[in-house]
C-alpha cells in the first residue's frame, strides 16, 4: 500500500477521534437548545467548573479556601484526605444538579419568554460568573486531571498495523475511550428522550410551551433537569478534554471548537452533533495532512470555521436541524 | 356543592356544581377582559360559553385553566376554592384543554403527542424510567392501551405515526382532543373546537363531543361561534358582551332574551 495513503488512513482515524471530543462538547449545547431555546454560552466554562471540581474534590481541596483564609486569616487548603475517582464524580454530578437547579431558580425563571438575544446575554453573563467562581472555590492553577483512564498509545493498534502495512498508527488510549464514552453517552440520550416520561415531557416542553403546559408538564422542572444534563455532558467533556490537557482556562475555549460543529450538524439535532463533530475532526486532519503543507500549515485554526461558513451558505440549518419554513 | 338538579331537553339529569367562578375579573392594564362574572359548570353537563368576538370568551377558559389569573373573584372548584395555579397544576387536577390555534407537539408524531396526555399518570420514578426497567414498562404498555383506545374513539388509527406538523388543520384539532381525553379529565375545556372547519367536520367534531359526554362521562366547557351548533349541543349556555355576562340559561332560555339578540344583531338607534 502506497505510504500516502497509509499515512491517510491514521490522519483519518486520529481525527474522528478529536472529532468524537468537539462533540462531546457540542451535545451539551444541542440538549439545552432544543428543550429551551437558549444558547448556552456557558457550556464550555461547565465543562471548566466541572472538570475543576472534580479535581479539588478528588485531592481534598478545600472549597473557596483562599476567600476563607482572607477573610478569617486562617491557613487551610486542603482536608488531608484523598477522594476515590468514582465517589468523587459522583459528588461532582451532584453539584452539577445543585448548579442546573440554581440557574434556573435564579436566572432563568424570571426570563421566561423572553427574546433569544436576551437569553443568550444571560448565558454569557453565566459564563464570567461561573469562571470566577471556578477561580474563588478551587484557584486558578493548571490541575492535572486522573481519574484513571488509560493514556498514551494503544500497543495493539500500533504492532498490528505496523504488521499490515509496515507501519504503527499512533492511536491514543484517550481518545479509544472518548470515542467509547460519546458513543455510551450518545445512545443514552437518544434513548432517554425517545421512551422515557422525562424524555417526552423534555421534547414537549422544546416543542411548544403552552401545550406542555396544559397537559401537566412543568417548564421548570424540565428546564432543571435539561441543565442538569448538560451539566453532565459538560463533566463528560471536561474529563476527557481535562485527562488530555490538563484542567485550565483554555479548557473553557473548547466550547468555541464546537460552534462549527453545530453549525455542521444543527443546532437542534443529537446525532447532529456527533456527526458534526466528525466531520471537522476529520477535515480539519486530512485538510492540514494534504493542503497544510502547501500554504504553510496550522490550517486547524480556521478549516473548521470556513467549513461553517460554507453551510451556512448553503443549508443554513445544518445537516440533520429542523428546516426553517417561514409561512405566508 | 349540592343544588336542585335540573332536566335537560334531552331527559338526562345534570347533577352538582363542579366548578364555580365567583366575580371574577380580568384586567390587562387599563383594559377590561372580564367584568365581574360570575357562573358554574356542573357535573356532566356541556356548557358553552358564546359571544361576539373580543367578549372575553378565552380569556374565561384562560382563567379556568390558570394561563390568566384573575385580578379579583375566586374560583371554586369540587368545593373548595382554588388557590392561584400554574397551567401545569390545573391539568394535574383534572382539567384538560384545548387551544383556538391548536397547540401541539409538530415535531412528534401523533402518537406521541397522545402519549404525553398521559404523563400525569404516570408513576414510575426518575431511576425506574432512567433504567428502563420493572415498572416503568409496565406502565408505557398500560398507557399505550389507553392511548389506542382514544385514537380507536376519534377515528384516526390511520396517522397515528404521522408527524403532526404534516396533518390538515381538521385533523389536527381531532389529534388535540385525543391528547386533552387520554388525560381522563374531570373537566374539558375546549376552545372553538369547530373553528374553520366545513360543514362535514363540524358533524364530525359535534358527534365526537356528544359521545365523549355521554360514554366517558366528562363535564365539557366550550366556546363556540357557530349558533347552530351551539344551540344543538350544549346543556346550558353563558352569553359575554364586552367582557361581562349578559345571559345564562338553557338554549332556549337564551335564545329569547333580548339582551343576547342585540349582541349578536346590533341594536338599531333610531
Amino acid at each position: 500500500m502506497p505510504e500516502q495513503l497509509v499515512f491517510a488512513m491514521e490522519v483519518t482515524l486520529n481525527g474522528l477521534m478529536t472529532g468524537v471530543m468537539y462533540s462531546l462538547v457540542a451535545l451539551g449545547f444541542v440538549l439545552i437548545y432544543k428543550a429551551s431555546g437558549i444558547f448556552n454560552y456557558a457550556q464550555g466554562v461547565m465543562a471548566l467548573f466541572a472538570a475543576m471540581t472534580l479535581v479539588g474534590i478528588q485531592e481534598g481541596r478545600v472549597p473557596f479556601a483562599a476567600l476563607i483564609n482572607a477573610i478569617f486569616g486562617t491557613g487551610i487548603h486542603e482536608f488531608g484526605w484523598q477522594v476515590p475517582a468514582l465517589l468523587a464524580i459522583l459528588l461532582t454530578v451532584a453539584v452539577m444538579i445543585g448548579f442546573a437547579w440554581l440557574v434556573q431558580k435564579v436566572i432563568f425563571k424570571h426570563l421566561v419568554g423572553q427574546d433569544p438575544i436576551i437569553l443568550f446575554m444571560a448565558t454569557i453573563g453565566l459564563a464570567y460568573l461561573l469562571e470566577g467562581v471556578s477561580d474563588l472555590m478551587w484557584g486558578s492553577e493548571i490541575r492535572t486531571l486522573d481519574v484513571g483512564l488509560p493514556q498514551g498509545i494503544n500497543e495493539a493498534i500500533d504492532l498490528t498495523t505496523f504488521n499490515w502495512f509496515g507501519y504503527g498508527f499512533f492511536i491514543d488510549n484517550l481518545d479509544i475511550v472518548a470515542t467509547i464514552v460519546a458513543a455510551i453517552l450518545v445512545a443514552g440520550l437518544v434513548a432517554y428522550a425517545q421512551y422515557t416520561k422525562q424524555g417526552r415531557a423534555m421534547r414537549a416542553v422544546a416543542d411548544d410551551h403552552q401545550a406542555a403546559l396544559s397537559v401537566g408538564i412543568s417548564l421548570n422542572f424540565v428546564w432543571i433537569l435539561v441543565w442538569s444534563l448538560a451539566g453532565f455532558v459538560a463533566l463528560v467533556a471536561g474529563i476527557m478534554w481535562g485527562a488530555k490537557s490538563g484542567v485550565q482556562f483554555s479548557l473553557s475555549l473548547i466550547a468555541l471548537k464546537a460552534l462549527p460543529v453545530l453549525m455542521l450538524g444543527g443546532f437542534t439535532s443529537i446525532p447532529g452533533a456527533i456527526v458534526g463533530g466528525l466531520i471537522i475532526g476529520v477535515g480539519e486532519a486530512l485538510f492540514e495532512f494534504s493542503v497544510g503543507p502547501m500554504i504553510g500549515g496550522a490550517t486547524e485554526n480556521w478549516f473548521a470555521y470556513v467549513l461553517a461558513l460554507l453551510f451556512l451558505v448553503f443549508r443554513p440549518q445544518g445537516l440533520f436541524g429542523e428546516k426553517i419554513i417561514e409561512r405566508v | 356543592m349540592k343544588v336542585e338538579p335540573f332536566v335537560t331537553a334531552d331527559g338526562r339529569t345534570i347533577g352538582d356544581v363542579m366548578m364555580e367562578m365567583r366575580n371574577i375579573t380580568l384586567r390587562f392594564g387599563g383594559v377590561v377582559a372580564i367584568k365581574d362574572i360570575s357562573f358554574d359548570i356542573r357535573e356532566g353537563e356541556i356548557r358553552a360559553i358564546i359571544g361576539p368576538n373580543g367578549a372575553g370568551k378565552s380569556s374565561m377558559l384562560n382563567v379556568i385553566s390558570g394561563f390568566y389569573h384573575p385580578q379579583e373573584g375566586e374560583v371554586w372548584y369540587h368545593g373548595a376554592r382554588r388557590p392561584s395555579m400554574r397551567p401545569y397544576q390545573v391539568a394535574r387536577q383534572g382539567i384538560a384543554r384545548t387551544f383556538q390555534n391548536i397547540a401541539l407537539f409538530d415535531g412528534m408524531s401523533v402518537l406521541d403527542n397522545i402519549m404525553t396526555g398521559r404523563l400525569n399518570h404516570m408513576s414510575s420514578s426518575f431511576l425506574d424510567q432512567a433504567i428502563w426497567w420493572g415498572k416503568a414498562q409496565r406502565e408505557e404498555v398500560e398507557h399505550r392501551a389507553k392511548a389506542e383506545e382514544i385514537i380507536d374513539f376519534l377515528e384516526i388509527q390511520a396517522i397515528r405515526k404521522t408527524p403532526v406538523g404534516r396533518l390538515p388543520y381538521g385533523l389536527k384539532k381531532r389529534v388535540e382532543l385525543a391528547r386533552a381525553l387520554v388525560a381522563e379529565p374531570k373537566l374539558l375545556l375546549l376552545d372553538e373546537p369547530m373553528a374553520g372547519m366545513n360543514v362535514e367536520e363540524k358533524e364530525d367534531m359535534s358527534r365526537f363531543i356528544l359521545d365523549v359526554n355521554d360514554e366517558f362521562g366528562t363535564t365539557i366547557a366550550l366556546i363556540e361561534h357557530d349558533m347552530g351548533v351551539v344551540m344543538d349541543l350544549s346543556d346550558r349556555v353563558v352569553v359575554m358582551d364586552y367582557g361581562k355576562k349578559i345571559g345564562d340559561g338553557t338554549p332556549d332560555e337564551v335564545r329569547g332574551n333580548q339582551e343576547v339578540i342585540d349582541a349578536y344583531l346590533g341594536v338599531s338607534h333610531d
